[in-house]
């Protein structure tokens, strides 16, 4: 049995019709809206590859049933900046070459941002801490952690 | 065609092939293309268009490494025109030629250097038809922003000298490449082209692709690594809306959906019965068995003088087995790929490293002529070897076939540390004796590893569904670095290659030259530590190359190094700390790397911190220094994390350690400091970058905890658990 579910993406209306309302998040944005700037990195919350803001924090969006974002705000990697608008940790990521493949990345943004968002002075240690349970393969941490302090210094 | 005005006519040589635009999706024709692709072809790896645009074409693929960038900057130098108009294709067997796979830090080292020399045959040819044109000498004449430009003033455009037609030149060897003074673009830190992208949201993984008619795929594979499927059971996932296909073909199991949702419900639904298998060891039983194991090949690596008899007459004579774990690659994103078959063609979109010798397996397992496979690579998640791509793409070749329509598939996390291929289990047996000053007389080591080289590795449907194959193992080369870069009087390295290994092996980032280097640099800081020695003096005692002995003289520099021997004394409380070094020159042929560990090691809990490592590297020139010091930090980062957190689990029938709670990976607190010298050598040839690093970090961790603690951990990971019970020991 189809259902229509119907949010906020980026700022802008927008409705999935999907067989299964337990279908994550994740797949809705890639899929059907064409948003792949959230990957699937393991299906299990354990990465943070697939982060978007839901009502503003930081969630993983394969771990949300689509159904349950019925009515929410949701902002994408997408819809945090553009080349013409970046958000600070955005332009940040650029000036510290913060990006290897990238595909961490936004999640590391995407969570980044929301520390930022809470915290807008954060220590190092605080960025280390928001950020434990953000995996990154190729070695990029201290280049994140540097453009989340560069974001603040310049916000 | 795309708004280039195509011509026959080549400009520099008769014939002239096409140079021919690709786009991404589009249907090919009856042959893929016209483009050459041989290596000796100045064609097969540049063309320029009529409005002076240039696309490099590089058989070497960007794995998140930044070499697109490197290839750029190569292409941009040479030829004199700005980076913003060089386009690189990488990877694609219609149109690249083929370089060899990515791996082994070799993609500037050997794809940039034949890129660059293709570049500097194109722009001495650029010149010569100028000078033609001006009636002048060619001599007289330079190149800047995209043009031939005369003394006089006159400038003829790239795009009017060749714009739109082929070069028809071979590849000349001597064609001069701009000389140190004279560069303006490569030994700079340019920004990476893909980061913009990246960081918005925009960049095309090979997983954001989306071909017309799509559909989407998923392996189902047996709980039990050998096992077979006796009986699929078609009713049990009828119900799951967009369901279009069970596929079930010998030992192939797999399922398409319109949806990608829908498939992944298929696949955790299918219910499959299984025969039973148990095929693996005991992983606690683990060493006992890779000491069992048949030996089908013994390989000297190194031999001098007499070894064992200098040992058997040494004052003191030392031993010590070091081993190293089973490591999965554990891309952050699993694998991904998309099959299309038109026309009795088979496209092929992934990230595989090696889509040249991807074609040849495909074609090989499903019958087809190699001719009528192209294999396009797109970039996924970082690799860092050969990981389930190839496989991804075989899953989705079969469903694609099977359906008639494109295919994607995307490995679930489960099946990505479950079937990636592994980095095989590595032992290390050492000997050595001391005269009576400490200097070392002679020095034996045994690797005990998986027999083959580079090759292919078999394909896992291939396997699972008894389809041709070549049946190889493939671990990389994994003999290098267990010969010794210093002046033993008497010295036997041998690898005793193994008939099998528990799992399918492939080269998982610095194969072999990690395990070996870790053995034989912590064996030599222990026999430092015998002869009382400073670790640094002693290998500079036994090091004569001068490029090696100034890597080490720079790290004690940089790292603040006292000159003392191990351990270090009279440390109270109840975390202690100390520094170890290590050193390699890559294979004992190129890359120099020396580093210095600072670690924690809480004596109570076991827990081992690495807090600081500093780094210096030579290799030779340098294209893009940022992206290399990315490259080394990032290996320092991942090398950390394989030598103090991971390890493959598994049991009598399959891999256990399926995520990321069981096969942890380093998280941001425990990531150390870094701290990098880069050494420049404008006027050497670039070397590799990237995996030497990565040799030195296990080494250089566990002569830190030593130092620190006085206990000697010969076994990777270096867990709370393997100190403690070391502790005891002591």
């Amino acid at each position: 049995m189809s259902q229509t579910v119907t949010m906020t993406v980026n700022g802008r209306a927008a409705s999935v019709t999907v067989d299964d309302p337990e279908m994550p998040l994740l797949y809705a944005l890639r899929n059907d809206l064409g948003l792949t700037g959230p990957h699937f990195g393991c299906g299990l919350g354990q990465c943070g590859a697939c982060t978007v803001h839901l009502d503003g924090a930081a969630t993983r969006s394969c771990q949300l049933p689509v159904g349950a974002a019925e009515g929410r705000q949701v902002t994408t990697l997408e819809g945090l900046g553009t080349p013409e608008r970046p958000h600070p940790l955005q332009a940040a990521f650029i000036a510290e070459q913060a990006v290897q493949c990238g595909y961490c990345a936004n999640g590391m943004i995407m969570q980044g941002a929301a520390l930022l968002a809470a915290t807008p002075k954060p220590s190092a240690e605080q960025v280390k801490e928001a950020l434990v349970a953000n995996i990154c393969r190729c070695g990029t941490q201290p280049r994140v952690v540097r453009a989340v302090l560069r974001a603040a210094a310049n916000a | 065609m795309d708004g280039m005005q195509m011509r026959r006519r080549g400009l520099f040589g008769a014939g002239g092939a096409l140079v021919v635009g690709f786009v991404l999706g589009a249907r090919p024709a009856a042959a893929w293309t016209d483009k050459p692709v041989a290596l000796d072809q100045v064609d097969s790896f540049l063309a320029i268009d009529a409005a002076g645009r240039v696309t490099a074409y590089v058989g070497k693929v960007d794995l998140g490494t930044g070499v697109r960038t490197g290839f750029t900057q190569i292409v941009a130098e040479e030829l004199d025109v700005p980076m913003a108009s060089v386009a690189v294709v990488e990877g694609d067997t219609a149109l690249t030629p083929d370089q060899g796979a990515t791996y082994g830090s070799l993609s500037i080292q050997v794809g940039g250097v034949q890129l660059r020399q293709a570049a500097a045959t194109a722009r001495r040819a650029l010149l010569a038809e100028a000078a033609s044109r001006f009636g002048l000498p060619p001599e007289g004449l330079r190149c800047e922003d995209a043009a031939v430009i005369a003394p006089d003033g006159r400038r003829l455009a790239f795009a009017t000298l060749v714009g739109g037609r082929a070069f028809s030149l071979a590849v000349d060897a001597n064609a001069p490449i701009k000389p140190p003074e004279a560069r303006r673009v490569v030994g700079r830190s340019a920004p990476r082209v893909d980061i913009p992208e990246k960081v918005f949201g925009r960049f095309r993984y090979v997983h954001d692709l989306k071909i017309p008619g799509m559909a989407h795929g998923r392996a189902v594979r047996p709980p039990a690594m050998g096992a077979i499927a006796e009986a699929v059971d078609e009713a049990s996932v009828a119900g799951i809306p967009g369901l279009l296909k069970v596929v079930h073909e010998r030992g192939f199991v797999g399922v398409v959906a319109e949806t990608e949702w829908a498939a992944i419900r298929a696949q955790r639904a299918l219910k499959v019965r299984w025969s039973a298998w148990a095929g693996l060891p005991e992983q606690a039983k683990l060493w006992e068995h890779v000491r069992a194991t048949p030996v089908a090949q013994r390989q000297v690596t190194s031999e001098t003088g007499d070894p064992a008899a200098a040992i058997r007459g040494a004052a003191k004579q030392l031993s010590a087995s070091y081993d190293f774990a089973i490591h999965t690659h554990g891309s952050m994103g699993p694998s991904c790929a998309v099959a299309e078959f038109r026309d009795g063609k088979l496209t092929s979109w992934s990230a595989s490293q090696a889509t040249h010798n991807l074609r040849k397996q495909l074609a090989m397992m499903l019958a087809m002529p190699v001719e009528q496979v192209r294999c396009v690579y797109l970039e996924g998640a970082g690799c860092y070897g050969r990981n389930g791509h190839e496989d991804a793409a075989v899953d989705a070749a079969l469903l694609a076939k099977a359906v008639g329509r494109p295919v994607r598939v995307q490995w679930m996390r489960h099946e990505e540390h479950g079937w990636d291929p592994k980095g095989p289990p590595t032992l290390i047996d050492l000997r050595a004796g001391l005269d009576a000053a400490g200097k070392v007389v002679g020095w034996e080591s045994e690797a005990f590893i998986a027999k083959g080289a580079g090759g292919n590795v078999d394909l896992v449907a291939a396997e699972l569904g008894g389809l041709p194959r070549e049946s190889l193992s493939s671990p990389g080369n994994i003999v290098h670095n267990l010969a010794q870069p210093y002046g033993f009087p008497a010295v036997r390295t041998t690898c005793l290659r193994l008939e099998s290994t528990p799992f399918r092996p492939s080269w998982i980032r610095t194969p072999g030259r990690m395990q070996n280097t870790f053995a034989g640099e912590a064996f030599l800081d222990e026999l430092a530590a015998a002869a009382g020695a400073d670790p640094i003096a002693y290998r500079l005692s036994v090091l004569e190359d001068p490029r090696g002995r100034e890597m080490l003289e720079r790290v004690a520099k940089l790292s603040g190094w006292q000159a003392r021997p191990s351990p270090v004394r009279d440390q109270g409380g109840e975390v202690l700390r100390g520094r170890g070094v290590s050193y390699v020159k890559y294979e004992l042929v190129r890359t120099y790397v020396a580093g210095v560990a600072e670690v924690e090691v809480n004596r109570r809990s076991g827990a081992i911190r690495v807090i600081r490592f500093f780094v210096t590297h030579d290799c030779g020139q340098i294209i893009n220094p940022d992206a290399v010091t990315a490259q080394i930090e990032g290996n320092i980062v991942a090398t950390v994390s394989r030598v103090l957190k991971e390890e493959l689990t598994f049991d009598r029938s399959a891999v256990t350690s399926l995520d990321w709670a069981s096969y942890p990976s380093i998280t941001f607190p425990e990531v150390p400091e870094i701290v990098v010298e880069l050494v420049d050598r404008p006027a050497e040839r670039p070397w590799g970058a990237g995996e030497p690093t990565a040799a030195i970090v296990p080494s250089a961790v566990t002569n830190a905890i030593f130092d620190a603690t006085g206990v000697r951990l010969r076994s990777v990971p270096f867990t709370p658990a393997k100190f403690l019970a070391a502790l005891q020991g002591t």
